[in-house]
């Protein structure tokens, strides 16, 4: 076990009422493994991203990473953001450098450092743009190379392509797989679209709203690189489906 | 929009020109005393006389450019030191959001009085001469540099925090690296604003107990009767407020 959630609870304020964000949920994660949390929205999906990441603490039970327990973010454990996150008055290099600041790290191996990332998402040439410059799939995988250039261990992804198009989401996804599995990472990734989670998943997280909870696990048994359109994709998305309560059951009267 | 800068120029040459004829058609028309409301001529006149010659009858016989000088340098010191305390002290309480909470009440209670009204303790705690000019453009320029620099650091994009934190920067290197440069184009604007009230306070500040300065030459031009050399000042302030007003905008565009 190397992520361990212990029966966490997570409740806000509302007014005079408590929303339960998260209730009693377990969830143990392997080293390596691509998990998706995949729900509606209010499942608690991004509340327990946070939990996961230290940006917040659990009303009740814990959260262990290896052998210590997250109380706060560390640079070991990077979150990718839905709305990218990217310093609008840096250069894309300059943002990229920005996870080896904080490392002992002269100016000459921080540039290569971060150009060599830039070159695993692609976007060397661009280097000296400004974020608003580029597109909103570039921006995102200016972010991802922020991220990787500070060679974390576990990888957080709250709906990282939510914001983009359909098609360049798909290109993302085949991205996110060859970079970062390349690595050896175990990536947690927050989703809704339970065609992404299927396509990029070791096992799916199903969750539900209301109280927010583990609906149950779906192990996605399928070497990479899958087909978006083959017999198995559509037997494991149609297991989701039936778990999320979405197959709707037609009641066939025999005669006989 | 932008209008073009011919249509600009022509626009506010015709004006300025509207404006002339009419002063001038007033003056022949009407049969006020020269004193009351002197002519373009006059007005002109004087200029030349004060910038050539000074003030005939003044205490202090120096011509108008040193006056123009001295007051500058006076709205240098008392400006320049009210930007770089205001937007210290306005980030860190920005950034310390529950010590400002404590200072807010007294800010907000020494903030209505105007700097006039501090002027006699002025005098009396730093005696007569660039002192009162100084504090009270310091005192003009600093409530709102500090108001609006903490609005700047309190609106900034939650999602910096976040990564800053994700990052691991310290608090020093988060306020150096993120929170100052993601509130700078706020705190800009704001400067700019407070760059025209501050020189509208430089007049009120030299007009107590100054002995040279833009502010000290309307008082002495009173004091000699002189109308036309007194609006010859005002004028003389007002385009050098609106100098500065399109100096500051040119810094803002060159440094955003």
């Amino acid at each position: 076990m190397y992520i361990c959630v212990e029966d966490v609870s997570v409740n806000y304020q509302q007014g005079g009422s408590t929303f339960e964000a998260l209730k009693n949920v377990s969830l143990s994660i392997e080293r390596g493994e691509f998990i998706c949390l995949l729900g509606p929205s209010g499942c608690g999906k991004s509340t327990l991203l946070n939990l996961l990441a230290g940006f917040e603490k659990p009303a009740r039970g814990r959260v262990f990473i290896g052998e210590r327990q997250v109380t706060a973010p560390s640079p070991k454990y990077l979150t990718i953001f839905q709305n990218y996150g990217l310093f609008p008055w840096r250069s894309v290099l300059h943002n990229v450098e920005l996870g080896l600041e904080a490392k002992k790290m002269n100016r000459k191996e921080r540039r290569q450092q971060a150009l060599k990332y830039l070159d695993m998402v692609g976007l060397v040439q661009a280097k000296d743009k400004k974020p608003c410059q580029l597109s909103g799939g570039m921006q995102q995988r200016v972010a991802i190379a922020r991220a990787l250039a500070a060679e974390p261990e576990i990888l957080f992804m709250d709906e990282p392509f939510g914001a983009l198009d359909a098609i360049t989401r798909m290109k993302l996804q085949d991205d996110i797989l060859r970079i970062c599995k390349d690595g050896g990472k175990t990536i947690v990734f927050v989703t809704h679209d339970i065609e992404e989670a299927v396509f990029l998943a070791d096992r799916i997280v199903v969750m539900e709203a209301n109280p927010g909870s583990v609906q149950g696990i779906v192990k996605v048994e399928m070497p990479h690189e899958r087909d978006r359109t083959s017999d198995d994709f559509i037997v494991i998305r149609d297991k989701v489906f039936a778990m999320m309560h979405l197959k709707k059951e037609k009641e066939v009267e025999y005669y006989i | 929009m932008r209008i073009k800068l011919g249509k600009k120029v022509w626009c506010t040459a015709v004006s300025l020109l509207v404006l002339l004829a009419v002063w001038e058609a007033a003056v022949l028309i009407g049969s006020f005393p020269e004193v009351l409301f002197p002519s373009p001529i006059s007005v002109w006149n004087a200029f030349w006389q004060l910038w050539t010659d000074g003030l005939p009858g003044s205490s202090s016989r120096v011509v108008l450019g040193v006056h123009i000088l001295v007051s500058l340098k006076r709205f240098a010191a008392g400006y320049v030191g009210s930007v770089v305390t205001a937007v210290a002290a306005g980030l860190l309480l920005g950034w310390f959001f529950r010590v400002f909470s404590y200072i807010n009440p007294i800010v907000q209670l020494v903030r209505p009085i105007a700097p006039v009204a501090w002027m006699p303790f002025i005098v009396l705690w730093f005696g007569i001469g660039d002192a009162p000019a100084v504090a009270i453009i310091f005192l003009a320029g600093f409530f709102p540099g500090l108001l609006s620099t903490v609005a700047a650091v309190e609106h900034m994009e939650p999602v910096y925090r976040k990564v800053a934190r994700n990052f691991g920067l310290s608090q020093a290197q988060t306020l150096y690296k993120v929170v100052f440069p993601a509130a700078f184009p706020q705190i800009m604007n704001s400067l700019r604003l407070a760059l025209g009230t501050a020189w509208i306070f430089l007049v009120s500040g030299e007009m107590v107990g100054a002995q040279s300065g833009l502010g000290f030459l309307i008082m002495d031009a009173k004091n000699c009767l002189r109308s036309d050399a007194l609006l010859a000042t005002m004028i003389t302030i007002g385009v050098i407020g609106l100098l500065l007003d399109w100096g500051i905008r040119r810094l803002e565009k060159f440094v955003l």
